[in-house]
């Protein structure tokens, strides 16, 4: 057995059961040592996408997801998609291979110091020195990956270690880590506390974050509004934690979000914010939220807590033990005026938008099609004014809303609908990009095309980077600035290349029928909406 | 600005002074000293950062440092909590005239010459922080040549309650 045969039965030993990637010499023995393995390899077309892709396995699976690139440019590439995952707490395990060790630090052919570069975006890295290091170096990078908060781990092999011979291969039990104890409990002191400023409250609110979907705490977050009638907003990343048209739930926050969910929360006396940073995108002004109110701040990541706010109440844990200890908690309070007047504000304060009938409304075209989309299905949005309007008109029933809402990495959508259709082959997956994003990740059609993965792609065309046009629209007067998306392909001559069927909406009037048509099979299928290209999110 | 010791054990392996390093530069962190080396335990080694800022990043600080996964145990102190000690080696010309004078004042600050050459002699002296920069602006009507100093090291103060 050698040190690639080795890492095969780790991942083996942790149930992974695909590995995006693009092989290089470096990474060579790995990929000979995968053909002995049941493990599914998916080749990937450019290796930030290899990471997009485990991305989105990993959110719809809950366990890390799994690529491998080479040496040098196959790692430099991965690092964006590594930093996306940093940003929103995704658990992925990146291995790459590297050069000889002995010839470590000497600038050769496709040398990259991996470990180095991806510094500040991952959780931890490794770089094997001895072969015998790979059972525990796996064993660690897993734990690591997917224990407290959540983020990518890399794993730097050189060849030489690859092929080295290993005696007695022997998967650890357990992790041994003097470093490295995540608290999971929520203190009950801090506990009770909250409780008793719930009982004095009269206008709480919950706002939560990804953490709330990566810690899979979502029928406890329900219960626990619902038992108690405490109504809930979202960061964009805790889209889908509630059912959009539950009663108890208000929206989006922050500058992209609905304005009567940012009421909500400047209202309210009692914020409890539960995995959420409160960064600039959801509360722009940290200090004034905390006014005259009670701040609840719940995170598993102790250094996030009065990072941007100073809370009333710390409470460190994973958000799922801790609903579950605040459901065992019993109290009385009333609260059905305050909801009842969220009710109003949601009523009245729900954006009027004025669109042109020549084009299609990205607004009603996206909660036409969710309405349509199994309840169960899987919304990828993209970044953009495309991920604006789909974070505003999504409706998530029974199924999930992902997007990259820390870093907003463009390109994003197509790989991470992939990740989830390979995890999940029975849900339908659409990923939903703007003409700019989808240009980023297009190469991936083949990807599609060669392993038979069925995913939905809407392109929301409007011929210009939307988002940075409305920038430049309110901040430079219109003065646009390379933002022009003229020469971009014919998306029907495109699909007819990848050999996928195509579809293309000008306007409303035959949106039913061209949505029905679009989501009848389930197979990859493009469908290119024309939108106003001066429209605003 | 308050000034803020942090005592960091670290796990003895390569990388962890970069990615320790590293946290301060990409958090806009500030860095006045930092002093490394290996403990008692060869797989330990301790490091001694002194900082300062705010009440938040100073929190931040510790906070971020505990979330390293090669960090072991953060302990953080003020000046007043613990003792500390830094070296320095000033080398510095001389002439006939005010050999006196450095000897003399190597004497009050408790320094002492190390080593001597015809026009250039080297100072050493082990004290706090602030004894070093007095020595410093002693020296200054003499050619200072070279200055090389540890940075400081601090361990908090003996109590009854230290296991």
């Amino acid at each position: 057995m050698i040190g690639a045969d080795a890492i095969i039965r780790c991942l083996e030993e942790e149930g992974v059961t695909t590995v995006f990637g693009y092989p290089g010499v470096a990474i060579c023995p790995f990929y000979n040592s995968i053909l002995d393995s049941d493990i599914r390899t998916i080749l990937i077309r450019t290796e930030q996408n290899a990471a997009h892709a485990a991305s989105g396995m990993a959110r719809i699976t809950g366990r890390p997801g799994v690529c491998a690139v080479t040496s040098g440019p196959g790692a430099t590439n991965v690092i964006t998609g590594i930093a996306t995952a940093f940003a929103d707490s995704i658990p992925l395990v990146v291995i790459t291979g590297q050069v000889n060790s002995e010839l470590l630090g000497s600038d050769v052919f496709q040398e990259a110091d991996i470990t180095g570069a991806v510094e500040s975006f991952v959780k931890y890295s490794y770089l094997v020195k001895d072969v015998n290091d790979i059972p525990r170096v796996f064993k660690e990078a897993f734990y690591i990956a997917n224990t407290g908060r959540k983020g990518p781990v890399l794993i730097d092999v050189p060849i030489d270690i690859q092929n080295a011979a290993i005696r007695n291969f022997k998967y650890p039990e357990e992790v041994k880590l003097r470093t490295y104890k995540p608290t999971v409990k929520g203190n009950m002191v801090q506990i009770k506390k909250v409780v008793k400023e719930l009982e004095k409250a009269r206008k709480p609110i919950l706002c939560v974050g990804g953490g709330v979907l990566l810690s899979e705490a979502k029928e406890e977050l329900r219960q626990f509004s619902e038992a108690h009638q405490i109504p809930v907003v979202s960061t964009m990343m805790g889209i889908g934690a509630m059912p959009t048209r539950h009663p108890l739930y208000f929206g989006m926050v922050g500058n992209n979000g609905k304005a009567y969910a940012n009421r909500a929360m400047n209202e309210s006396d009692l914020l409890i914010m539960v995995g959420a940073r409160v960064a600039d995108r959801a509360v722009s002004q940290p200090d004034l939220i905390t006014r005259g109110k009670v701040l609840v701040h719940i995170d598993v990541d102790p250094a996030e807590i009065g990072k941007n706010a100073g809370p009333t109440i710390p409470l460190v844990g994973d958000a799922k033990a801790i609903f579950q200890d605040f459901l065992k908690e019993e109290f009385e309070a009333d609260y059905s005026e305050w909801v009842e007047s969220l009710g109003e504000y949601r009523a009245a304060m729900e954006k009027k938008r004025n669109p042109d009938p020549a084009y299609v409304d990205p607004a009603v075209f996206i909660t036409r099609l969710s309405e349509k989309m199994q309840d169960n299905g899987v919304y990828v949005a993209d970044v953009g004014q495309n991920q604006i309007w789909s974070c505003a008109y999504h409706v998530v029933k029974d199924g999930q809303f992902f997007t990259s809402g820390g870093m907003g990495t463009m390109g994003y959508s197509i790989p991470a609908a992939m990740g989830v259709k390979v995890a999940a082959p029975d849900r339908q997956v659409i990923a939903v990009c703007g003409d700019g994003s989808f240009q980023m990740s297009m190469m991936e059609l083949a990807t599609l095309k060669q392993h038979d993965i069925p995913v939905k792609i809407i392109v929301l065309k409007n011929n210009y980077l939307g988002m940075v046009r409305q920038y430049q629209h309110f901040t430079y007067k219109d003065n646009y600035s390379v933002v022009d998306l003229s020469g971009s392909p014919d998306l029907e001559k495109l699909s007819a290349a990848y050999d996928i069927p195509f579809l293309r909406l000008y306007n409303m009037e035959k949106a039913e029928e061209t949505i029905d048509a679009f989501l009848e099979n389930d197979e990859s299928m493009i469908l290119e909406c024309i939108i106003d290209p001066m429209d605003l999110v | 600005m308050k000034k803020r010791i942090y005592s960091v054990l670290v796990e003895n392996r390569s990388g962890a002074l970069v990615k320790v390093a590293g946290l301060f530069s990409r958090r806009c962190f500030n860095i006045d000293s930092l002093a490394v080396g290996e403990t008692d335990d060869p797989d330990v080694s301790c490091m001694t950062i002194v900082s300062s800022g705010d009440e938040r990043t100073i929190e931040q600080i510790e906070k971020q440092l505990n979330k390293k996964l090669d960090v072991i145990k953060v302990k953080t102190f003020s000046e007043r909590q613990c003792i500390t000690r830094e070296l320095m080696l000033v080398k510095v010309k001389y002439n006939k005239n005010n050999r006196r004078d450095i000897i003399e004042l190597c004497e009050i600050m408790k320094a002492d010459i190390v080593d001597m050459s015809k026009h250039f002699m080297m100072i050493q002296i082990c004290d706090t922080p602030d004894k070093l920069q007095l020595l410093l602006k002693m020296l200054q009507g003499i050619s200072i040549v070279e200055v090389a100093r540890t940075g400081a090291l601090a361990l908090s103060k003996c109590t009854e309650n230290d296991d």
